[in-house]
């Protein structure tokens, strides 16, 4: 089976940030994402997700390693110095390049 | 004050607040806590639209007008006394408009007196409840621009309306008021066994939930000193004569000018703090939390509110 390596983004921000995200990395070039809810701790404190204002989201990407730079460099520019936002990258191996 | 003053719903939320205090692992599923939010803002809305059937339209403009000006001008009276007790700028800013908008359950909670001590309110009142949420707002948001005063710092006013106007609790309020003012008494009656009758007991399940809540932001005191427990505490009183003076001025009944006094006293916990987040980032949004999840929710649910509700009696034509 052939493979094709890829960039995968993973996003953990504060809730109130889903929508400026997807518009955000969809504007770089990413072609998919997916968002779920967690919850958890940084040394910023402890996001529970208790109600509305308390939700932390992950959001992962994947796509070109450039085109993962990109987004970071945004995030870590735009969000980073006033929001709770961690981000990483892992290589991954994808079957149908295309859809990234 | 005797204990047959507190309504049975606050006992539960009281009983969330312990629960947390005690480290329980008592949590309500979060599907659970968005479904009862649902539930209740809609109820609120529907409840209100029965009676906004029969009132003329005229007859609201000055109350409409009068709860817009009252939610933008609190934020604006407050900002100087937040920055007395050194608070920044921006902070002073984004805590003001917690207190400029409105919490929705305080005023399902003070609806829940006044019926139980007979006093009869302008019924329609779900409506000051969608005017009152977004003025505020604007107001914290001009008050941090103003604050910040660095010029790059751009609102995106566009979207933050769509957010607050459009956004789950205004949406379903008035969505609410108008399917309840359309369908009347007689349309609402097949639903009435889910939307009206049940509302109490929902009430006090979602009061258990933010008592859960309420209790871990009560723990965060400390890390934020005296000014949020003075802001808490003080704040509400305050602004709750000025709702009542409003409420006189109208000519609302005694149960009208509570409502409008509590309103006023209440402080936004779900609106605001998403508003503020993205409209000022730089604000701490733990501290207007705090204060008004922590100290200022509780502080009205046990005592502003049989507060409130002696004040209009006195101060009612």
């Amino acid at each position: 089976m052939k493979k094709h390596a890829k960039t995968l983004l993973v996003i953990n921000a504060e809730g109130v940030l889903e929508k400026p995200l997807v518009r955000d990395v969809r504007e770089r070039g990413a072609q998919g994402w997916t968002v779920t809810e967690v919850h958890g701790a940084s040394h910023e404190g402890v996001r529970e997700g208790s109600w509305e204002a308390d939700r932390t989201i992950e959001m992962k990407v994947i796509c070109d390693a450039a085109v993962a730079d990109t987004i970071a460099e945004h995030v870590l520019a735009t969000y980073a110095p006033h929001y709770s936002v961690a981000l990483w990258f892992a290589e991954v191996q994808v079957l149908r390049p295309e859809r990234y | 004050m005797r204990a047959a003053m507190i309504d049975v719903v606050v006992f539960f939320f009281l009983l969330g607040v312990f629960a947390r205090l005690v480290k329980s692992d008592l949590r309500l599923p979060e599907a659970l806590y968005e479904t009862l939010s649902i539930y209740l803002l809609l109820a609120i809305g529907l409840k209100g639209g029965i009676e906004l059937s029969k009132q003329p339209l005229a007859a609201l403009a000055p109350q409409v007008l009068a709860c817009l000006a009252l939610g933008f001008v609190i934020p604006f009276v407050l900002y100087p006394l937040a920055r007395a007790l050194r608070l920044s700028g921006v902070d002073a800013a984004a805590l003001v408009a917690h207190y400029g908008s409105v919490s929705v359950v305080t005023f399902a909670v003070a609806q829940a007196a006044l019926a139980r001590e007979n006093i009869p309110y302008e019924s329609h009142a779900a409506l000051w409840v969608a005017v009152m949420e977004a003025p505020g707002l604007v107001a914290g948001i001009l008050l941090a621009r103003w604050a910040l005063r660095d010029g790059a710092t751009r609102t995106n006013w566009g979207g933050l309306m769509h957010d607050v106007l459009f956004g789950k609790s205004v949406l379903l309020l008035l969505g609410g008021l108008m399917i309840g003012a359309v369908a009347g008494e007689a349309g609402t009656a097949p639903i009435k066994a889910v939307f009206i009758d049940p509302f109490k007991g929902v009430l006090a399940l979602f009061l258990l939930e933010l008592g859960l809540v309420a209790g871990g932001r009560l723990v965060e005191v400390k890390r934020f000193g005296p000014a949020v427990l003075v802001i808490g505490v003080l704040v509400p009183p305050l602004l709750a004569l000025a709702g009542a003076a409003t409420g006189r001025a109208l000519g609302l009944s005694t149960g009208g000018i509570a409502l409008l006094a509590t309103l006023a006293a209440s402080a936004s916990y779900i609106a605001a703090p998403t508003a503020m987040r993205i409209a000022v980032p730089q604000a701490n949004a733990a501290l207007s939390i705090t204060a008004a999840l922590g100290i200022t929710f509780p502080f009205n649910i046990v005592i502003g509110i049989p507060l409130y509700i002696e004040l209009a009696r006195r101060i009612a034509p």
